[in-house]
């Protein structure tokens, strides 16, 4: 066995592997198994029911904010379409699993290709355009699809939605809270597993240098449209396969929560996480649900209280002003992310009591 | 053929009002090339504080135009101070997620001091604006929006094209370093494109108000409405959101008309991936030709 390596000391890194590699020291590893250990073995069991509902919704989130970070942060095209492919894989799952009755996996898996495939064909505008004018155009894709949801009756039920049959995976039933949260977690720990080795192989070498220059990047020999469009259809994928583990979760689906509210939300997640990280998606995930949940609590005892019950429809806003808040004050004082904070802390604890 | 003209008079009036509203978002992107995701709640602002001047305390019309437009020049001054000018040199996701969070920000506090209602102005348009021809008629509303469309076209086209400021501000939306390296106060640049974009999305904020009452949501919708007008005329055109507008207010009141009223809505947007995919930088655009 291998000598484990626990504490850094200096930059001795010869080869350009060294310089990849994911965990710089064995300590790293080490706690990714630690935190996998606890997610799997302890939190359902001493999480109650709502606790659990709120950590399964985390892990969706972060699945689609993985993926919106590849396509944002990594490939620096911005999209304001992600809350409309999350919906186009909800509907895919309940349509698929309504109409064929097919199994939970193949719902899942078909619903992140279909969004693939949608995403990649509202990734074509790319080819000639950039920055704010793509910009437009996946919000021109957000408001296309949004309709589709709501008039194409024959297939998504129009605004009365579709209710979908219980989720089994090989004959267990996994519709209950915790069995479902084991089966979102899994996914999500793939999804974590693919994409950081996704951002640093050929592929995701290729989306930083479009990112950082494309003209230089096609210069240097990288095909620019069709990477742009492999971007487009990976973050479109992950956005899929959350909205269809979300569409088996929630078991109903209507068009309403699939707006520009949802993308926006998203993208704030990067924003807040940290754009070009992985784990940034993640915490900002994390940050961004755990404010929702607050809010509505904040603007339901608000509601409860006595004295306040006339001023009930004056403090639903608040949500609204809490979350522009946050985007802004982060944008300002913490434009790298939560990603950043982490970093910072982690290299103080590892430095003490040296400063660097 | 009468109900094709009441259309035709329908959707230019529509596109007018697109038009009015779109000036002041062509004004912020042709001078710091930023893409304002708050148009719409500046325009509301706008539209409540002369609702707060002329509907309750009763001022005079004229004083409330005064204080109204001085009151958004200094809000577009204190926006740019405290939010953009943190960010000047950052990526532009960051400065389009500034605007989207400033955006949020700015609705939550006008539905907490406003509510979701909707309120009038009292009327004060003279009747004679309005314009009757055969069995055609345009409200005084129209005429009026009509008339400070044109008054703002012709003062910004002079504006950009003959005032250093404008000629500042023109350069600055080119490139930046080198506006900055001769000499041009960029960040005074910033800030009063901002405060007289803010004016202007007052003025088209309270045009808005006359014509279909003052509510925090449909005039921040109106927003988002305004991308398609000005992506169509090209991002930095004046005279680009005009022609956009008025396309985008017949494209939506003949499918309306004609085909089908939920269609109505999202014909622009179709439109616009179309026109994008052919002509990339809209009708009247400048082509950004890069070199490396």
């Amino acid at each position: 066995m291998k000598r484990l390596r626990f504490r850094p000391c200096g930059n001795f890194r010869e080869y350009y592997e060294q310089e990849i590699t994911i965990f710089e020291t064995d300590f790293g590893r080490v706690w990714v198994w630690i935190g996998l250990a606890l997610l799997f073995l302890v939190v359902p069991f001493i999480s109650g029911p709502y606790v659990l509902y709120v950590i399964t919704g985390i892990g969706i989130a972060a699945i689609a904010a993985i993926g919106l970070n590849i396509l944002i942060g990594y490939t620096g095209q911005i999209s304001l379409g992600h809350g409309a492919f999350f919906g186009v894989g909800a509907y895919t799952a309940a349509i698929l699993a309504t109409k064929v009755g097919s199994p939970f996996w193949f719902s899942v898996l078909a619903a992140g290709v279909v969004t693939a495939m949608v995403g990649m064909v509202f990734g074509i505008p790319s080819i000639r355009l950039k920055h704010l004018y793509l910009c437009i155009a996946t919000l021109a894709g957000q408001f296309i699809l949004e309709y589709v949801f709501v008039q194409w009756e024959s297939l998504t039920g129009g605004a009365e939605g579709i209710i979908l049959p219980e989720a089994t995976l090989f004959g267990l039933n996994i519709s209950s809270d915790r069995s479902f949260f084991w089966v979102v977690f899994v996914c999500f720990a793939l999804m974590c597993w693919m994409a950081v080795n996704l951002v640093r192989s050929r592929y995701g070498r290729a989306f930083i240098a479009i990112r950082d220059n494309d003209l230089a990047a096609e210069g240097m020999g990288i095909p620019k449209f069709r990477y742009k469009l492999l971007s487009f259809g990976i973050s479109s994928f992950y956005a899929g396969f959350a909205g269809g583990l979300w569409a088996y979760y929630t078991m109903s689906i209507t068009p309403e929560p699939f707006t520009l509210f949802l993308s926006i939300e998203y993208i704030a997640m990067i924003i807040i996480g940290g754009l070009g990280s992985i784990s940034g998606s993640v915490f900002g995930a994390i940050f961004i649900m755990i404010l929702g949940e607050i809010l509505s609590w904040v603007t339901e005892y608000a509601m409860n209280v006595g004295g306040l019950a006339g001023m009930a429809i004056t403090v639903a806003p608040l949500r609204e002003f809490v979350f522009g808040l946050a985007i802004v004050l982060f944008l300002i004082f913490e434009p790298r992310g939560l990603a950043e904070v982490w970093r910072i802390v982690r290299s103080s604890f590892r430095l003490w009591p040296f400063a660097y | 053929m009468e109900y094709f003209i009441q259309l035709l008079v329908n959707g230019l009036s529509m596109g007018f009002l697109y038009a009015l509203s779109a000036l002041g978002f062509v004004m912020i992107f042709k001078s710091s090339s930023v893409l304002n995701f708050a148009h719409g709640e500046l325009l509301s602002i706008g539209a409540f504080i002369f609702l707060v001047l002329a509907a309750w305390a009763k001022l005079p019309i004229v004083v409330c135009f005064l204080i109204t437009l001085m009151g958004c020049f200094t809000l577009g001054f204190i926006i740019e101070r405290l939010f953009l000018r943190p960010l000047i040199g950052e990526a532009l996701i960051e400065v389009i997620m500034l605007t989207v969070g400033l955006s949020f920000m700015f609705k939550g506090l006008m539905l907490f001091v406003f509510g979701g209602n909707i309120f009038d102005y009292p009327a004060f348009l003279p009747e004679a604006l309005s314009i009757k021809w055969g069995a055609v008629t345009i409200p005084s509303v129209y005429v009026s929006a009509i008339i400070i469309g044109l008054i703002f076209l012709g003062v910004f086209g002079f504006f950009f094209k003959y005032s250093s400021q404008g000629i500042y501000m023109r350069s600055v939306a080119d490139h930046q370093p080198a506006a900055l390296s001769l000499g041009v106060h960029v960040r005074r640049v910033f800030a009063l494109s901002w405060a007289i974009a803010a004016v202007v999305c007052a003025m088209s904020g309270i045009v808005l108000g006359i014509m279909q009452g003052i509510n925090v949501h449909d005039l921040s919708a109106m927003g988002l409405k305004v991308f398609p007008v000005v992506i169509l005329g090209g991002l930095d055109s004046i005279g680009g959101a005009i022609l956009g507008g008025l396309i985008i207010g017949l494209l939506e009141t003949f499918t309306g008309g004609y085909i089908s009223t939920s269609l109505r809505e999202v014909i622009p947007y179709i439109v616009l991936v179309l026109i994008l995919l052919i002509k990339p930088y809209g009708l009247f655009g400048s082509v950004e030709i890069e070199r490396v």
